[in-house]
């Protein structure tokens, strides 16, 4: 299996904005000069232009030469995604924001990055510095360099899992060549239908990994999308479906805490696993998006007989985060958790929660959300949690927990919670605390300043969920903290 | 020799008028006891040298050394070796109490400058020893759930890593029972000597049993109205707070 050479993994251009346009929209957030039509776009050899019609759905198809089926999935998504409203009766209003004909929704190959080191912004930089991310990666991440070199690093991993029969490709790579083992549950588990951004991703994904793990198979190492940096990662329409076979186990762990800089402002990724009877997966996000970012993200996973599925989601940045991630637990003895953490500075909002759809007789699931609100970010728990009365002895925790950073943040929770028939047990606790004048008092007679005192109680606060994440994110969630609270202060 | 010098401090929280002009010298070495009846102003006194923002200093001056602590931030004093011991500590939920003090010890340290993590390790586990509190203690949430004894017990061991040149203990008895007290008063008495100047501020004479003072002062209506040594605690102590405010009202009068 050769390291991706696919266009998939090629560069995605980070545009020089100020070039394209000197005065930017005022509306703030979604950015409405990506893609004019004043670019000079003949030097890319791969664009799909602005706005969303068949014939870009089209054109990415055979940049990626497609089966035809892929090519009528993604037209049937299309028309789906034309169909469907804004979910605004009971989402943010800020979703309207979004001008879907201002969007570039596919650029590849071929595509020299414009930016240079001395354009990234200031805190950018610092960020980087803060957080120890090696030279080569920051001018990676900022945009300046399209591709980060981690081929060796890729390959080797790549290889290692191979040995076992692991498959781990893009999602082009995964359609076309090995379509027997991707194309049965491809789309299966978040139809395309499931919501307006599972239909816009199903008619213009591209990239994003495709694992298949075989039989009895447990994968020793973390597989990391970390590790195949690419303009990919940066991909607005992530596709990802991940397939455990019986007794099988992996984990998976995608972003990094660095901030991405980018100038796409519509990211809406489709993350589908599949656990059969007795598989396990754990699927580990840390994103830290830039703060103009609209992030909305359908992920859902179908765990079979006695497999177990479970999702630890940390949210940072980001203008709107929308993220439910969710288990449909289908077979008997299935188990399904969320463990989340979201962080909301001034200026965003941080919507996220998780889903877990009981299917069949003593299935578990649990939900342990912990938020911050700072300044004037707001934080929004939404949870899903259905038992059906013809079932018996299923289990449900929840647990919401929010803690608010000075008087002007918000928080709400919206939980869920069917659970019909006398047979199911559910247990649901939230609560919302402050971090107070006295206890920041009490840290700074201490010694700590104002700014290390703040970050030490969101670090306590989240310190149980975060001894969960592996040892390299859990130091890098606790800098990020850091460097969070530090502008929070005055 | 460290100094600390508070002088004719008024203090005021809104438009209330607290402390209403107050002077006393401290030296490093030197055990100072302020007692005195509720709402006089004793812990507003310990609070406000602290640095707590809910205070207002209207007048007068707190010197450390000649240099006044007014116009720096809490943390800073901190950092110049003021100590506070609360009455009350705040709970810090998550943060085990050796990641605190590590903190702690690690602000106290020039930029760039990295904390040792064995030799604090080892210090810690001997400041315990001398304290005599459990190693597992420290791996603990700061004041999580502790009981008035341990947040106490919690304060001492603070104290004792970090090394103050002032510690200004704020009703330190306050909700203790006898052997709690003793444990308590034990781990101050250990840490008393020629680098430590320490104000001691209680309601009871009972601390004063455990913790010899100096120097005692009685508070009264924001002034220290009396001054003498470790007798006048029990001079206080027979003749009851209302001996202070009759001989406060008939100098007033």
């Amino acid at each position: 299996m050769n390291p991706p050479t696919d266009l998939d993994t090629l560069a995605t251009p980070e545009l020089d904005e100020a070039a394209l346009n000197p005065t930017p929209n005022p509306v703030a957030g979604i950015d409405q000069t990506k893609g004019d039509f004043s670019y000079p776009v003949a030097q890319y050899a791969f664009d799909a232009g602005t706005g969303l019609t068949e014939d870009t759905v089209r054109y990415i198809s055979s940049v990626k030469k497609e089966a035809p089926w892929i090519l009528d999935f993604r037209l049937k998504a299309l028309k789906t995604f034309w169909d469907k409203p804004m979910p605004t009766h009971w989402a943010t209003k800020d979703l309207e924001a979004i001008d879907f004909s201002k969007i570039r929704y596919y650029l590849s190959q071929g595509q020299k990055p414009k930016r240079t080191w001395e354009e990234v912004p200031d805190d950018i930089k610092k960020t980087f510095e803060r957080l120890g991310i090696p030279e080569q990666e920051r001018k990676f991440l900022a945009g300046v360099e399209a591709q980060f070199d981690s081929e060796a690093a890729y390959s080797n991993i790549k290889d290692v899992v191979a040995k076992q029969g692991v498959i781990f490709v893009n999602s082009t790579e995964g359609l076309r060549e090995h379509p027997e083992i991707f194309r049965q549950w491809f789309g299966k588990v978040i139809p395309t239908g499931d919501n307006k951004f599972s239909a816009l991703n199903s008619a213009v994904f591209s990239g994003g990994s495709f694992i298949y793990v075989p039989k009895g198979v447990k994968v020793a190492q973390p597989l990391q999308a970390y590790f195949r940096i690419n303009a990919e990662n940066f991909g607005q329409f992530e596709r990802t479906l991940i397939i455990c076979d019986e007794g099988a186990e992996v984990v998976y762990m995608e972003g990094c805490t660095a901030p991405k800089f980018s100038t796409s402002t519509l990211h809406s990724a489709v993350v589908e696993l599949v656990a059969l009877k007795g598989a396990k997966i754990q699927y580990i996000t840390v994103q830290n998006w830039a703060n103009n970012v609209f992030n909305l993200v359908t992920k859902r996973g179908l765990a079979h007989e006695e497999a177990e599925i479970k999702w630890i989601d940390c949210n940072i940045g980001s203008r709107l985060t929308m993220k439910y991630p969710g288990v449909i637990l289908k077979g008997r003895k299935a188990r399904g958790e969320v463990i989340s953490i979201a962080l909301a500075n001034d200026g965003q909002h941080q919507d996220t929660g998780a889903k877990m759809i009981h299917a069949a007789d003593e299935t578990t699931s649990n939900i342990v959300a912990k938020s911050i609100s700072v300044g004037q970010g707001r934080s929004t728990y939404r949870g899903v949690v259905h038992i059906p009365k013809h079932l018996k002895g299923c289990k449900n925790n929840t647990e919401c927990d929010a803690l608010l950073i000075n008087s002007n943040s918000r928080t709400d929770t919206y939980p869920a919670i069917t659970v019909r028939g006398d047979r199911n047990y559910v247990q649901h606790e939230a609560s919302v605390s402050k971090v107070n004048e006295e206890m920041i008092f009490y840290m700074q007679q201490r010694g700590l300043t104002e700014g290390q005192a703040m970050s030490l109680a969101v670090n306590g606060f989240i310190n149980d969920l975060a001894r969960q994440f592996p040892m390299e994110y859990s130091v890098e969630l606790k800098r990020l903290i850091d460097l969070e609270m530090e502008g929070s202060v005055g | 020799m460290s100094q600390l010098v508070i002088q004719d401090l008024h203090v005021a929280i809104g438009e209330k008028a607290i402390v209403k002009g107050l002077s006393l010298t401290i030296n490093q070495g030197e055990v100072h006891a302020i007692m005195g009846p509720n709402g006089t102003g004793k812990s507003t006194l310990a609070k406000v040298i602290a640095g707590h923002p809910d205070y207002t200093v209207t007048g007068g001056d707190v010197l450390l050394d000649g240099k006044s602590l007014l116009a720096m931030e809490a943390d800073e004093r901190a950092r110049a070796g003021v100590f506070l011991a609360f009455q009350y500590p705040s709970e810090i939920p998550g943060v085990s109490i050796a990641n605190f003090l590590r903190a702690a010890v690690q602000a106290r340290m020039a930029e760039g400058e990295e904390l040792d993590a064995t030799g604090y390790y080892k210090r810690l586990y001997s400041k315990m020893d001398l304290l005599k509190i459990d190693r597992k203690f420290t791996a603990r949430a700061v004041n999580d759930g502790f009981s008035g004894g341990e947040k106490k017990r919690c304060e001492i061991l603070q104290m004792a890593m970090l090394e103050p040149t002032f510690a200004l203990m704020d009703e330190t008895d306050s909700g203790l029972d006898i052997d709690a007290l003793r444990i308590v008063a034990e781990g101050v008495n250990a840490q008393r000597g020629p680098n430590l100047g320490v104000l001691m501020i209680t309601h009871y004479q009972r601390l004063l049993d455990y913790i010899i003072p100096d120097f005692v002062h009685v508070m009264y209506d924001g002034r220290l109205v009396k001054s003498g040594d470790k007798s006048l605690a029990l001079e206080l102590e027979a003749k009851g707070y209302d001996w202070v405010k009759k001989e406060f009202a008939l100098a007033n009068s």
